[in-house]
């Protein structure tokens, strides 16, 4: 067990506010770690503390230290680190262009200009990202009319472009149907063997159903993180089963 | 009774806005058609290709010439110099002032652009002509300084305060999500605003810049005082030109009432009537294009 990104005592603030406390925890290479637990408890804020998203927040403030195989993020230039570590946001954000051009966006600001190149890593992407055979005819639209579903695999493919180590994934389904939602559950999990993955979802069955191992967060602290089975059959703290068996968030 | 009253009132003031928007097509028909009765005794006395093809601009010889080319092409020469340079210059302004600068030095910005816009033109070409023209003359050394390019200088200094003020608006309302959409695949600021920020503003910079346009092609008191007023057809940029609002300007005054050269000046308000239309029109479209 390789470990990708070690987390070592990380504090954040919004203004005065603490919104995670002093967490420690490992992210190991192709793994999908789901982090589940209610609203506010801290979950989008890690998770956009990996990529540095944070810091486009001037009330934002962290202490502590990520490690990137070993390497700490901040000594890494944003741009590479913001491609090796990949993001897929709640609402799919295509971009208001043609489905083509919203893969090649990304690949084509990392220096990629060759057209063959290019649209080998288009299908590449597409066929990674499970929506190939739906769009493959019509690469030219534009991306905004595909279906939300849809949109939010373009925004997998989109990242999967720039050849990313690590995918965040907040809440990726949580405005899609159960289809659709099927079939983003299918791509993480085929994507497991080339990527590590990071699923922040609200939905508990969902972590239950695709990760490897799970964390759960309360107001800013990790409480606990197992296996999924684990967590599920005898959670160590009582706040995780409350939080799981639905008493509570 | 209540309700009765609420329907009245509502009647009322549905029929007062209606009123109030069909007086306004209303009066820019009557302009059209008021510009169109008198331009059309002109070509009464006067061929209409003469008028659009003619060179010569002659109006007080024996018999006078009424060709308004070089107007035109004066017109559109300083437009189209006051494009170049205002259209660059306003749209980095504006994407400086929403995406780069600090919040003081925005509020400073912001409020600099909106004076600008409410200095009257006539104190602008007043200006001009004292320090802008000598400083052109010396700078390139040249016989006057009183030519297209500082005309051109003028109204793109007077066309920069709607590019940026509106420009900055369709910048603005680029939604955050493409930033950080962009951002969060490695994209620089720079790429962010340049492959992002840009193509999705367009369409209402493009109506932004056709207004600035329609502001310049429009002016006519900075351009009279500037631009050298001499009705030929430039060769260089350092030349004197006439324009149409200058020549309808400064010959109103001279002529009698009802004469053919008077009639003349309304079939040039005519020609500039439907050219500011076209650009309005062209803008609108652009404008509509973004709101969706
Ligand atoms: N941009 C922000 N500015 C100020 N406070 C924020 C911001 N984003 C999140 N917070 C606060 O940080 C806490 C954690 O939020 P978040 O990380 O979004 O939680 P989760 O994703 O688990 O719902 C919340 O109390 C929230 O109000
Ligand atoms: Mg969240």
């Amino acid at each position: 067990m390789v470990v990708k990104i070690q987390v070592n005592n990380l504090n954040c603030w919004f203004k005065n506010t603490q919104v995670i406390k002093s967490l420690f925890l490992s992210i190991l290479e192709h793994e999908i770690l789901g982090i589940i637990g209610p609203a506010n408890s801290g979950k989008t804020t890690f998770l956009r503390c990996l990529n540095r998203l944070n810091d486009l927040n001037p009330h934002f403030k962290s202490k502590g230290e990520i490690l990137k195989d070993g390497r700490n993020i901040n000594t890494i230039k944003l741009e590479t680190l913001r491609q090796e570590i990949g993001m897929v946001f709640a609402m799919p954000i295509s971009l208001p262009m043609s489905i083509y051009d919203n893969i090649t966006y990304g690949a084509k600001q990392h220096g990629i200009k060759n057209k063959k190149e290019l649209s080998g890593i288009v299908e590449e992407s597409l066929v990674k990202a499970s929506l190939w055979d739906e769009v493959k005819g019509r690469l030219d639209q534009p991306a905004l009319q595909l279906s939300g579903g849809q949109q939010q695999r373009l925004c997998i493919a989109r990242t999967l472009a720039v050849q990313p180590e690590v995918i965040l994934f907040d809440e990726p389904c949580s405005g899609l149907d159960p289809i659709s939602t099927a079939k983003v559950e299918e791509t993480m999990i085929n994507l497991k063997d080339k990527y590590t993955i990071v699923l922040v979802t609200n939905n508990v069955k969902q972590a239950a159903r695709v990760s490897s191992r799970i964390a759960f967060f309360l107001m800013g602290e990790l409480v606990e993180i197992d296996t999924a089975n684990d967590i599920f059959v005898k959670p160590s703290d009582r706040r995780t089963e409350d939080y799981i068996t639905g008493r509570f968030g | 009774m209540k309700k009765i009253f609420t329907f009245i009132k509502d009647f009322l003031i549905e029929r007062i806005i209606f009123l109030c928007g069909i007086l306004a097509i209303i009066f820019v028909f009557l302009i059209f058609l008021f510009l169109l009765n008198q331009g059309i005794s002109f070509f009464g006395a006067y061929s209409l290709w003469d008028f659009l093809g003619g060179k010569f601009w002659y109006p007080a010889s024996d018999p006078p010439q009424f060709g308004i080319l070089s107007l035109v092409i004066g017109s559109l020469f300083v437009t189209i110099q006051a494009a170049l340079i205002s259209i660059p210059l306003g749209v980095m302004t504006a994407l400086f002032i929403a995406e780069i600068a600090p919040p003081v030095i925005k509020d400073i910005l912001k409020s600099v652009v909106e004076l600008l816009a409410a200095i009257p033109s006539v104190v602008i070409g007043f200006i001009g002509m004292i320090t802008l023209v000598p400083l052109v003359r010396k700078l390139f050394n040249i016989p006057t300084g009183l030519s297209s390019f500082s005309g051109a200088l003028m109204l793109a200094f007077m066309a920069m305060p709607t590019i940026v003020s509106i420009s900055e608006d369709a910048i603005r309302s680029v939604p955050w999500s493409y930033k950080e959409g962009a951002i969060a695949l490695g994209a620089t600021r720079w790429q962010t605003m340049y492959r992002i920020i840009l193509p999705a503003s367009l369409p209402g910079i493009m109506g932004a810049v056709m207004l600035g346009m329609g502001r310049v092609i429009g002016e006519t008191m900075a351009v009279m005082m500037i631009t050298g007023n001499a009705a030929h057809i430039p060769s260089s940029v350092f030349d004197p030109v006439r324009t149409m609002t200058a020549t309808i300007a400064a010959e109103m005054g001279e002529t009698v009432k009802g004469s053919t050269h008077y009639h003349s000046l309304f079939a040039i308000g005519l020609v500039l009537f439907i050219i500011t239309f076209i650009i309005n029109f062209i803008a609108d479209t652009f404008m509509r294009k973004t709101r969706r």
